[in-house]
């Protein structure tokens, strides 16, 4: 009996749990990390100080405890009726998102200020510079940093299986329960799982990286 | 410290274009613009001289807000310079500004590095905005270049480039930061060329720089500054063969030795 062959569906059900899973709370921690980054650099104080405030609370806090905070709490603040799927999205998404974010400011600093100044010296608005400008040329520094962070979210979406969301690790988890497989198979299994994802996203980015080196 | 009253040879400006009163400045504790009062015509090629350190940059920064001033105020075409936001951005558009490292857009092509600005700024018809980008870049010289990008030009064709991204949006006034100064020297000349026929065009120009042979040539007048001041202002003859302050003579005899 192969643990594989005998639950291939709860595993693809777990795999395409753990793909979705990732894949969306990457694109909001993208989105966010990024508007996040452009509230720390604009003329705003007061988009600043939010910004600054949302990367120290988010970051220095355990993901588990963000977890809790968005499952039990957004419901006591009477945010009810989100799956538990939806709110471990917005649990990773924000998390990851801090990140995100700080590695787009280092990629933003890393662009020579001549650049953003001949922009303004046109007449551009600071959300023009900051998307014509600046932003572009900061991929390049941003873009290997934040291909480890999604590597790193990927495997983050293993919190989510305490909170009631069906990825790979509440597939090993029940797996595990069923008597009669070898421990070890399932934890193999589970990691070539795991493996094909984050495989795939450091091929992505090796392949970001590659485009825009030669796009100059 | 000698303190030289500040002398006025040049004509008073009968249409004034840039005006600036009582401008104050500090970097920390350093007064790097002291009660800056300069008033430029329409039309009229003013040249910035004075040792290093002296504030000429900043000065020229302040007149674009690149830099904040404290006190004093800065105004263009009669309009007073707008604190921040959309109003600062759409005055900066009529300034044009040419900086000593180029800073052309990296990640963009000379064509569009010229372009740009005409479609997001002035939201031009991208056709139209082309068809001037490709006029002006013939004009400096580099109409050959349009497709390549900055780090694939000379520096004197880079800067021949920043100066057709910068008449691009149509300015009132151009701003020119040692624009010469990074270059080598045999890119120097087609540089200071396309300068001296923007000059003979009629555009109102303010150059800090160090080749005296343009401020002898293309001049209306010459401002010195030493310590965040304008120690003296006066038409480019008189200043160079009869410098009367202190400080004017020993700059010059320093770089006229050399
Ligand atoms: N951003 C800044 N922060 C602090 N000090 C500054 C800054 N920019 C310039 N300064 C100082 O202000 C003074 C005037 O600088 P500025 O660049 O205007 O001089 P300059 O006349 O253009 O000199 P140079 O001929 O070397 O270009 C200098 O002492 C400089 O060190
Ligand atoms: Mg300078």
């Amino acid at each position: 009996m192969d643990v594989l062959s005998d639950n291939f569906a709860m595993f693809r059900e777990g795999f395409i749990g753990t793909v979705e899973l990732t894949a969306l709370s990457a694109l909001l921690a993208l989105v966010l990390g990024t508007a996040v980054a452009a509230f720390r650099v604009s003329p705003v104080p007061a988009l600043r100080i939010f910004g600054t405030a949302w990367v120290t609370l988010l970051r220095n806090t355990p993901l588990v405890l963000l977890f809790l905070a968005v499952t039990l709490g957004l419901p006591a603040l009477g945010l009810k009726g989100w799956d538990s799927f939806w709110l471990a999205v917005m649990a990773l998404g924000c998390y990851t998102s801090a990140f995100v974010c700080e590695a787009v400011r280092s990629g933003i600093n890393a662009v020579p200020v001549g650049q953003a100044e001949a922009a303004r010296s046109i007449g551009m608005t600071f959300g023009q510079t900051l998307t014509q400008i600046v932003l572009p040329q900061a991929t390049r520094t941003a873009i290997p940093p934040i291909g480890s962070l999604m590597i790193a979210l990927a495997k983050n979406t293993a919190i989510a299986s305490g909170f009631n969301v069906t990825e790979l690790g509440s597939v090993q988890k029940s797996l595990n329960a069923d008597a009669g497989y070898n421990i070890y198979v399932i934890f193999l299994w589970i990691a070539v799982c795991y493996i094909i994802i984050t495989f795939a996203i450091s091929g992505l980015f090796r392949l970001l990286e590659n485009r825009l080196a030669v796009a100059r | 410290m000698s303190e030289v009253s500040v002398t006025k040879d040049a004509a008073p400006a009968a249409d004034a274009l840039v005006v600036l009163k009582k401008v104050n400045k500090h970097f920390g504790a350093l007064h790097v613009l002291q009660d800056i009062d300069l008033t430029i015509a329409r039309g009229e090629v003013v040249v910035v001289i004075g040792p290093s350190g002296s504030g000429k940059s900043t000065l020229c920064r302040t007149i674009n807000r690149l830099e904040t001033t404290e006190s004093g105020s800065i105004s263009i075409d009669g309009r007073p310079l707008p604190q921040e936001g959309r109003e600062l951005a759409r005055l900066r558009a009529d300034v044009g500004m040419v900086f000593q490292s180029f800073n052309l857009f990296a990640h963009k092509t000379v064509l569009e590095n010229v372009t740009l600005g005409q479609v997001k700024v002035r939201r031009k018809d991208r056709k139209e905005a082309e068809a001037t980008a490709r006029t002006l870049l013939d004009r400096v010289g580099v109409g050959a270049q349009a497709d390549k990008y900055p780090a694939q030009l000379s520096g004197g064709q880079q800067q021949r480039v920043a100066i057709a991204r910068a008449l691009a949006m149509d300015p009132k006034v151009m701003l020119f930061d040692e624009p010469t100064s990074a270059l080598d020297p045999e890119m120097i000349n087609e540089v200071l060329e396309v300068m001296q026929q923007l000059a003979r065009d009629g555009m109102t120009m303010v150059v800090v720089t160090h080749e005296m042979g343009f401020a002898r040539s293309a001049a209306n007048r010459v401002v010195f500054m030493a310590d965040g001041r304008i120690v003296e202002e006066a038409r480019p003859d008189q200043f160079f063969n009869n410098p009367r302050s202190d400080r004017a003579k020993d700059f010059l005899s320093k770089i006229l030795h050399h």
